[in-house]
């Protein structure tokens, strides 16, 4: 790896939300919450979701958080939730999808930044597979607390 | 520096993986010895030349080179017994790996009858900070037996609470399990100690010396435990193969792990009997070519003296102990010093403040430099000391005072990237 790669997988964005962390902490209302681990790494989130009603058109009011692990998971949970925070759940579940084959990608998919706005900055993750699942996490937990307020999501799923 | 084995660029070209060099022209720097070791070019050659010239199954095959593979076996076999002052080849099992060794005692305890059962109102005693590989197979057996699984805790410097040993360790208590040298904090206990406890209680010992094995001179008698545990890739020798010793008396009263192969007497439809130790516990084809090369691994180590490779673990560990202290915003968890009589194993967990152990081991790792970064399978030990993970650096026989120097350079310019100095 060389250190332009280095500057790749730790952009600048990544490295301030990393530091300043958006809608960190966990917060009332919610309608589920949710642990998840990566039983390999032992990071850790703790997140709820918030939304405005419970059928699938409903505006996602809120995400909150306690997270625990690197910066790319930190910064992963932090972007995610500016991102779906405000809109309805088909339009997350689209930019979930969206930052998945971006992350799959092997660095190979180029990503749509009016969609992915501070997300794009993930791109060069994918380039680190041990690191995909960094990234993931909270997208992953966000997913798991909507479905169990919604029931099940039409999404494709996790390999 | 005193205690570093001579000609160490030598010895280190018996380690073809040395001489990598990774991207960017960084030379490889391994410093993860605790996870898995490098194998000399003997073990390799050794393993090759079976595959090539002698391969055949064990015990089974009546041809001349079913001969040359079984007496390779049965050789390493002894090999091992040497190595570990084993009072008799016949107590060497060989397992998959030190986490089969444990789980074997463990599942052969839960369904051990008379003297040797385990169940209600019966204690098993580990530690906090035992690899998992230490901690799940008992609560297995609590689970499936009933009895009641407590543990010694740490003190803040990471050595064993020995403070309610007597209440621990009583005429409820069974088994007890521990690790001699651990993974996370480097710490050595004191097995000898907590054996003769033990066993004034009645209690087997069971001790999980994956780590210790590769890193001192392990007398399996002179050690009081009952069982005895490590695995083959820690020690220079293979993946896929690792030992258990036991006491005969204990091994004889135990019933099998595995059926299959190999570990009968005889056989009929009804009902089996069982062959004799070690093959009792050996079910189906072994790790053929795994044993051979680590019976070639432990003569490779007693060549070079396990004195004189626990010396060399101790002069590199203490120069790494200081190196580390030299960084700001640096904690290492468990001995922060070597101790005089060697009370401190190569492995150092550390935390640097504001930077996640999985960046620290991602910078490294862009300077060639190899660390483990995680849990490293010892949540509760990690627990313990308030953190989710850690770094580690663990040197090995092969590690050189100038590798442990990059490690300190690499942490500083770790701090420098992420702007914490
Ligand atoms: C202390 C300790 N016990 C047990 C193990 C398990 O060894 P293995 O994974 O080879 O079974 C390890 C190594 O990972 C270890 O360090």
């Amino acid at each position: 790896m060389t250190t332009q790669n280095l500057d790749s997988l730790y952009q600048e964005i990544i490295l301030d939300h990393y530091k300043n962390p958006l809608h960190a902490g966990l917060r009332e209302p919610f309608e589920a919450e949710v642990h998840h681990v990566n039983p390999t790494c032992g990071d850790e989130v703790t997140l709820r979701v918030h939304l405005s009603g419970s059928d699938d058109r409903a505006v996602i009011d809120d995400v909150s958080y306690d997270a625990e692990g690197c910066s790319i998971s930190q910064a992963a949970t932090s972007v995610m939730s500016d991102l779906v925070i405000g809109k309805t759940v088909p339009e997350a579940l689209a930019l979930h999808e969206q930052f998945l084959d971006m992350m799959q990608g092997r660095g190979g998919v180029e990503p749509d930044e009016e969609a992915l706005e501070d997300g794009v900055a993930f791109a060069g993750v994918a380039k680190f597979p041990a690191r995909v699942k960094c990234a993931l996490l909270s997208w992953m937990a966000w997913k798991d607390a909507t479905s169990r307020i919604i029931g099940e999501l039409g999404n494709k799923e996790q390999p | 520096m005193d205690g570093l084995l001579p000609e160490l660029e030598v010895l280190r070209k018996d380690f073809p993986i040395l001489s990598r060099t990774l991207a960017d022209g960084f030379p490889l720097v391994y410093l993860d010895s605790a996870n898995t070791s490098q194998k000399p070019q003997v073990v390799i050659d050794a393993m090759v030349d079976h595959l090539e010239r002698h391969n055949a199954n064990v015990a089974r095959a009546m041809h001349q080179i079913g001969a040359e593979s079984s007496a390779a076996f049965e050789e390493a076999r002894d090999k091992v017994a040497t190595f570990l002052n084993a009072p008799s080849r016949d107590e060497v099992i060989f397992t998959k790996n030190a986490s089969e060794g444990l789980n074997l005692v463990a599942n052969t305890l839960a369904w051990a009858k008379g003297e040797l059962s385990v169940g209600e109102g019966d204690e098993i005693v580990i530690t906090e900070m035992e690899h998992h590989s230490n901690i799940v197979p008992w609560q297995l057996l609590a689970e499936r037996t009933g009895a009641r699984l407590r543990w010694f805790g740490l003190t803040e410097d990471g050595a064993l609470d020995l403070s309610n040993i007597d209440d621990l360790l009583n005429e409820r208590t069974k088994v007890v399990s521990l690790t001699w040298v651990s993974n996370m904090l480097g710490t050595v206990n004191p097995v000898r100690q907590i054996a003769d406890r033990a066993h004034q209680v009645g209690a087997l010992v069971v001790v999980d010396a994956a780590q210790a094995v590769p890193q001192m001179p392990v007398d399996v008698v002179a050690s009081g435990a009952d069982f005895v545990g490590f695995t083959g890739h820690k020690v220079t020798g293979p993946t896929g193969i690792g030992v258990l010793w036991g006491r005969r008396q204990v091994l004889e009263q135990l019933p099998p792990f595995l059926g299959g192969g190999e570990m009968i007497a005889t056989v009929a439809m009804e009902r089996s009997t069982y062959a004799d130790i070690p093959h009792k516990f050996e079910a189906g084809t072994p790790p053929i070519v795994e044993a051979v090369g680590l019976g070639v691994a432990v003569d490779y180590l007693s060549a070079i003296g396990m004195d004189n490779v626990k010396a060399h673990e101790q002069a590199i560990t203490g120069y790494a102990l200081e190196g580390l202290a030299s960084i700001g915003g640096l904690r290492v968890l468990g001995p922060r010093t070597v101790g005089n009589g060697g009370e401190r194993g190569g492995a150092i967990s550390f935390e640097i403040e504001g930077i996640h152990p999985h960046d620290v081991s991602q910078v490294l790792d862009s300077r060639g430099i190899a660390v483990r970064a995680g849990h490293h399978c010892a949540k509760p030990a990690h627990k313990r000391f308030g953190v989710q993970s850690s770094t580690r650096a663990s040197s090995y026989l092969y590690t050189t005072p100038a590798e442990i120097d990059a490690l300190v350079d690499g942490l500083e310019y770790t701090k420098k990237y992420f702007r914490m100095s």
